[in-house]
């Protein structure tokens, strides 16, 4: 299996000229996403690699598509910033395009949204080679179609991303979790339904099966131990507290979704409302819903049928992130001719894997 | 009557309007200087008649456009000249309201302001609040991705926008995101939020509801420059703080609003700063001192702190009304929506004071400072020959600055009609022609609300003054 390597947009564009089947690929931490099928060339993106614009007080920043998530969120946290969407992976060598096209974040997108609500700007080479910017470098615009929306999720099959523009936040200057077990999962998810509808403000709102909520507060750090108390007193119960480098470890563990554990690695796009009945057919599967459960993570050891069935049954759809699969997208799949139409609007050639609906 | 005017008839028979007094209303919208007629208008009542209309549109080669409120401020909503309008103002239901889920499911003609005092029982809103909000519809800010004065710290009405259930212009229905905050596979409703009625008409919007703050801390700070206003915001900004929203007015701007409503402002203040903190009591409350600390050094003069609702309210009232209040001090004016770099607002301002003498137009400035969303409002007097097409061109120079410094033609207003001419300056031919390519992918006929977004595919409309109810102050420029 041949790869490229380019390291200028140009590069990009002549390599999707001169091949009829490409994938690109970033840091590889997605395997499922990222592994060349049958006469595929990979067009690996990490040597399209660099910060390129970076004002701390604009909230923004522009890179590369094949930057890797820790050169970037190190240069954010030596400015007290983050990128608050989260996104995992960062220290198994995700990439920024990756993240993107994976359409990928973590569990602090709580607190104030998804990549979708934090991507500004996109540079990518079409299907037909050409290279197109979308959106802008500002942290408000509204010209022309968001095609930096439209990105996110696409897994490679719209363009090959070769530049982004984020909004970034400040920081909190001060963390904290707290831990707090239930009894049983009814009600853990009645705390996390009047959690979700009060304005505290957890930077992270997380699920553990069966029962365990795991919240994150952030904030300035005079404020921090009177929030936490309310916090308890809101939930009338006590919890575990993790404060200081523990807490930081704690967050970075779970940042690695692979730890989770072995076999299929799934991401689930859910509300909260479908997480009694989903449980009751997940069985012994490791995972973690994020994000007051919108948000669902799962390793999965069983064939992969028997999980694409369950999520059809519940009406949802998932993307395998890791493990040997024909299509990563399995479960509800409810894409259409507006989506097909698009498609071919930006990939009149079929260059790029689409990964159609089954059935 | 023309056979398919009959056609038309019969598929709308309590909902066509063809008189020419019945069309009037309907010939221009919030951007004041532009009208024209269409050659219809049909209120649908129900998704059902949506297609039917857009379907009819695409049997005999109709242009059409889709509208709401029709407070545009980009032509957005202007008809097409021998088009189709297709008012939903009559889909103006709230079908569902979850409080535990958080979300309200509406027609396209559902009012902005109305979800949040929908939800407020619950202690829920709904984010984006642009000016108009009012009067302006749900359908409508979807289509222009409206901003407001929050857009730093929640983001558009994309951020808020969950799923929709739309007509494309081939007549068929799409059902786009859901109702999870995440999805899997491309992002297609991001692609049609914000699409200006080009990719289809949405006639069922699920909205994403959030927790209304439990604090708020407004503070008022008058400069004597309106470059320390500026520095202020970048101080708070270096600070690490994430306010809700901050605002700056000018002296014209001030002079106005305090003309109009009598907000309380210093009126003797070169630049008025509010900067707005919410969440949490405990957390706000230690915010608040930093931010104290941070605005006595950036040089105010004077600071105001809101000690009650009430006083918050009046020192957003000025605010809020000073669109509309510069109505007072000009005959017409136009109000431009640019964007820069936050580190780029002194610049631009000081540019736009120096176009503003060599136009010989006074221009007053409104602006969300927190994301160098810009709001010039230049003033001309539509009466004197050539003052109007000289406004127009300092509005464009303006654009053009905004672009020149890194920013964007457009923050909130959308590029309709009003900026189509000035894509090109911030997009490549290529850029442009991809998204022409997915728009003809949707629409090959061109039809959806021909003439907007896209250079040069339309003749200019004809000028003429005011909009009514903004000259009479129900609807504002912002």
């Amino acid at each position: 299996m041949s790869s490229l390597r380019p390291t200028h947009p140009k590069e990009v564009q002549e390599a999707v000229r001169s091949h009829p089947r490409l994938l690109p690929r970033g840091g590889g931490s997605k395997p499922a996403l990222s592994t060349p099928r049958e006469r595929q060339v990979a067009l690996e993106l990490i040597g399209l690699s660099g910060v390129l614009e970076y004002n701390p007080g604009e909230y923004v920043v522009v890179a590369r598509a094949g930057t890797p998530l820790s050169e970037l969120e190190a240069l954010l946290k030596a400015h007290g910033q983050y990128l608050p969407f989260d996104p995992p992976f960062a220290r198994q060598g995700a990439t920024l395009g990756g993240t993107v096209a994976a359409g990928l974040s973590g569990p602090m997108r709580n607190r104030y949204g998804g990549v979708r609500d934090f991507i500004l700007g996109v540079e990518f080479v079409d299907g037909l080679g050409n290279l197109v910017r979308g959106g802008g470098k500002v942290v408000k615009n509204a010209a022309g179609f968001d095609l930096p929306k439209l990105m996110v999720g696409s897994l490679g099959r719209l363009g090959v991303l070769t530049e982004l523009a984020f909004k970034v936040f400040p920081y909190p200057k001060a963390t904290a979790t707290l831990e707090v077990a239930f009894p049983n999962l009814g009600e853990a998810l009645e705390a996390l339904y009047r959690l979700a509808a009060s304005p505290i403000e957890l930077y992270a709102l997380d699920l553990v099966p069966p029962s365990r909520l795991v919240l994150r507060l952030g904030g300035l750090p005079e404020a921090l131990s009177p929030r936490l108390e309310r916090l308890e007193r809101f939930l009338n119960q006590q919890g575990e507290r993790l404060q200081g480098e523990a807490e930081e470890a704690y967050w970075e563990g779970v940042n690695d979704l692979g730890r989770l554990g072995e076999g299929y690695l799934v991401k689930v796009a859910l509300t909260p409302r479908r997480i009694p009945t989903l449980e009751a057919r997940l069985g012994a599967a490791p995972r973690r819903y994020m994000s007051a459960g919108h948000l669902l993570y799962l390793a999965w050891n069983e064939p992969l049928e028997a999980l694409d069935e369950a999520l059809r049954a519940e009406g949802l759809p998932g993307l395998v992130l890791r493990g040997v699969v024909a299509n990563p997208r399995i479960g509800l799949n409810l894409e259409g001719p507006f989506g097909l139409k698009v498609t071919a609007a930006l990939d009149p050639q079929g260059r790029f894997e689409r990964y159609a609906a089954p059935n | 009557m023309t056979p398919a005017l009959r056609e038309l008839e019969a598929l709308f028979p309590r909902g066509l309007l063809r008189q020419p007094g019945e069309l009037v209303a309907y010939e221009s919208d919030a951007l004041t200087a532009f009208r024209a007629r269409p050659l219809a208008v049909v209120l649908p009542e129900s998704h059902e008649e949506v297609a039917a209309a857009v379907r009819w549109c695409q049997k005999h080669r109709i242009p059409y456009v889709a509208r709401g409120s029709g407070t545009s401020l980009s032509g957005g909503s202007l008809p097409v000249e021998g088009g189709l309008v297709i008012g939903l103002n009559r889909m103006n239901k709230l079908l569902r309201l979850d409080p535990k889920e958080r979300i309200a499911v509406v027609q396209p003609g559902f009012i902005n302001l109305q979800v949040s005092l929908a939800a407020a029982p619950y202690s829920l809103y709904y984010a984006p609040d642009p000016s108009s909000q009012p009067v302006s519809t749900i359908g409508g800010n979807l289509a222009f991705n409206s901003g407001g004065a929050h857009c730093l710290k929640y983001g558009m009405t994309s951020n808020h926008v969950l799923g929709a259930r739309v007509v494309l212009p081939d007549g068929e229905t799409a059902l786009l995101g859901s109702e999870s905050l995440e999805g899997i596979g491309p992002d297609w409703l991001g692609l049609f939020v914000g699409s200006e009625g080009l990719l289809g008409i949405a006639t069922e919007v699920t909205l994403r509801l959030l927790p209304r703050p439990e604090a708020y801390h407004t503070v008022l700070a008058a400069y004597d420059t309106l470059e320390k206003a500026g520095e202020a915001v970048a101080a708070v900004v270096a600070s690490g703080l994430l306010p809700g929203a901050m605002e700056i007015m000018d002296s014209l701007a001030i002079e106005a609003a305090e003309a109009a409503v009598g907000a309380g402002y210093p009126r003797e203040a070169r630049a008025l700063l509010i900067v707005e903190l919410e969440g949490e009591t405990p957390q706000v409350e230690a915010e608040a001192r930093h931010l104290e600390r941070v605005i006595r050094d950036s040089g105010a003069y004077e600071v105001r702190v809101a000690q009650s609702e009430a006083e918050r309210m009046k020192i957003w009232k000025g605010r809020k009304a000073a669109f509309s209040a510069v109505g007072r001090l000009s005959p017409d004016y136009i109000v431009q929506d640019g964007v820069v770099p936050r580190s780029k607002l002194g610049q631009a301002l000081a540019e736009i004071e120096r176009l503003s003498e060599r136009y010989g137009l006074r221009v007053a400035n409104v602006f969300h400072a927190g994301d160098g969303n810009l709001h010039p409002l230049i003033l001309y007097n539509g009466r004197v020959a050539g003052e109007l097409e000289r406004a127009e061109e300092l509005a464009g120079e303006i654009l053009k600055l905004c672009v020149a410094l890194g920013g964007s033609i457009t923050g909130e207003h959308g590029v309709g009609m009003e900026k189509r001419a000035y894509m090109p300056v911030m997009f490549t031919p290529a850029d442009l022609e991809a998204m022409r390519r997915i728009r003809r992918a949707i629409d090959p006929l061109e039809l959806a609300n021909r003439g907007k977004m896209f250079p040069g595919s339309e003749a200019k409309p004809l000028s003429h003054g005011p909009h009514p109810l903004e000259k009479a102050g129900v609807i504002a420029r912002e």
